[in-house]
């Protein structure tokens, strides 16, 4: 050890380096062949396995069950009243400032919510959420939640402004789920 | 002592021999636009993908969609380019391509009524040589059409080319010696014909190799693409040339594929040979040709690009040296045995 390393002293701390053959020779030849074949192989199991893209317009990327598409208002299954009360604390938590809400007091003749006020405006200017989930986290009544759908593009940012009565709707197409293990 | 030359011993009318190269040229310049998909497809399932499934049932529309657009452009040229020489540059590579497609043999002599028909071009006395000689013109088309280009990136692809030419066409045309000197004849129906009892492949199996490696580095394919190398030299000798003229490169780029593929299968794979009767020789060749093409395109997926100096190393030290042998070693036992 000494006399290949000289400059290494007695009881200095070494770490063991793996290094790869030297190249060159015949040696170096016949593992460029043998490599080479490899590799061949390597490329015609690919062929055999098949392709694993997703023909995107006609099959879609399954989402995970949490994945964070664009948001949804939901109403009550058995009243049918919306379940926002227009308490504006998603606006709050809003760090993009993308949401305006603009409450209402509820006409008890005729409830649009359940709650004493309803949102009377609730747009989300999509050009500027950033989906990180913090209104679906703020909002009390579990009154808006991050959705699946992912395919939001559009020739004008006026388009990208939905309003409360596009989040209450329920999306045409629906994005697969990710199933257990996927 | 006679030369091994060929001999044809019959006469063609001139309207047979109109007839078979217009059949050669149509059947050809009829695969190399669906080659070029194949290629793209094969490339796309060697990494999992699926390649041009676009245009048309399966993507088989895509030469055609590549075409019209490259028609349709303008043809524009640099301005310090020589125009004369930088318009000829693609002329004489497909041309280089077009005439080898003459030598090779697609079947045996056959009857067909008026007499007998060599199913191949001609039957050249100079063989093989023929090839190696207009083979080597397409050299001429890179080699002025990069530097005729007036741009550094044309004139290294160029030179590269050049380099290449130098460095692989002896370890080439030793490759082919072997089983020149096994069959006695440099005529190619001669060739396939010596083979009748053993493919070629088998006792020559290193010259094989060593004439597909460089046959890599002849037709500027992966991973011998270095006078292209998009990576760094943008398109090499291809990078000031648009439409039909880009696309004349890159058609005799697939043809001497194409024809590379059809010496080996000439020389090593018994040509035209395969059961069946005589009217299948051509299906036969074809078959084999197609093989040796898709080869090219594993070797284009698997390899990577090889480092300039590499290159020069391989064809020098490796190649030379074992096609050198492989020449002696033949010559030794065809003289014993």
């Amino acid at each position: 050890m000494s006399q290949e390393f000289p400059y290494l002293k007695e009881g200095d701390e070494v770490v063991a380096v793996q290094r790869g053959p030297k190249p060159g020779g015949p040696k170096g030849a016949y593992r460029a062949f043998v490599e080479t074949l490899r590799g061949l192989k390597t490329t015609m199991g690919r062929l055999f396995e098949g392709p694993v893209t997703i023909q995107y317009p006609e099959e879609k990327t399954p989402v995970y069950p949490r994945f964070r598409g664009r948001h949804k208002l939901h109403r009550f299954e058995d009243t049918g009243l919306e379940k926002c009360v227009g308490c504006s604390l998603c606006v709050a938590a809003c760090p993009a400032d993308c949401i305006r809400v603009v409450a209402a007091e509820n006409d008890p003749s005729d409830r649009v919510s359940a709650g004493e006020r309803y949102a009377a405006v609730y747009e989300i200017n999509l050009a500027r959420c950033i989906f990180c989930g913090y209104c679906e986290v703020a909002c009390p009544f579990d009154a808006i939640t991050m959705g699946h759908e992912y395919e939001m593009a559009d020739y004008n940012r006026e388009d990208l402004v939905f309003t409360k009565e596009m989040l209450l709707a329920d999306s045409l197409e629906r994005t697969p789920l990710r199933r257990e293990g996927e | 002592m006679t030369l091994p030359l060929a001999d044809t011993s019959f006469a063609e009318a001139s309207w047979v021999l109109v007839v078979k190269s217009l059949v050669i040229f149509a059947v050809i310049f009829a695969i190399v636009p669906v080659l070029t998909v194949i290629e793209r497809k094969a490339l796309g399932r060697f990494q999992s993908r699926y390649g041009p499934n676009r245009t048309g049932k399966f993507g088989l529309m895509q030469p055609l969609a590549d075409a019209i657009k490259l028609i349709g452009k303008e043809a524009y040229r640099p301005q310090n380019a020589l125009p004369l020489l930088w318009a000829l540059g693609p002329i004489l590579v497909v041309f280089s391509g077009v005439t080898v497609l003459a030598i090779l043999p697609w079947g045996d002599v056959q009857d067909v009524g008026s007499g007998p028909v060599g199913l191949y071009g001609i039957d050249v006395s100079i063989g093989i040589l023929f090839f190696f000689a207009f083979g080597s013109f397409a050299f001429y088309g890179l080699l002025l059409g990069g530097w005729a280009s007036g741009s550094k990136y044309s004139f290294l692809g160029a030179m590269r080319s050049a380099a290449q030419l130098i460095s692989y066409e002896i370890s080439m045309g030793l490759a082919l010696l072997g089983a020149i000197m096994m069959a006695g004849t440099l005529s190619l129906p001669g060739i396939v014909e010596a083979q009748d009892e053993i493919w070629y492949i088998v006792p020559q199996i290193l010259g094989f190799l060593i004439f597909m490696v460089a046959g890599f580095a002849e037709a500027n394919r992966a991973p011998f693409d270095l006078p292209e190398a998009d990576a760094e030299l943008v398109a090499g000798y291809q990078t000031e040339y648009g439409g039909m003229r880009f696309g004349s490169f890159m058609l005799a780029e697939y043809l001497e594929m194409v024809v590379i593929s059809g010496i080996a299968a000439t020389f090593f794979l018994g040509g035209w040979m395969g059961p069946g009767p005589g009217w299948l020789d051509p299906i036969w060749m074809l078959v084999k040709i197609l093989s040796l093409v898709f080869v090219f395109f594993w070797v284009r997926a698997t390899l990577p690009r090889l480092r300039y100096d590499q290159l020069m190393s391989l064809g020098w030290k490796v190649l030379l040296p074992l096609a050198t042998v492989n020449v002696l070693v033949t010559a030794v036992l065809v003289t014993v045995l």
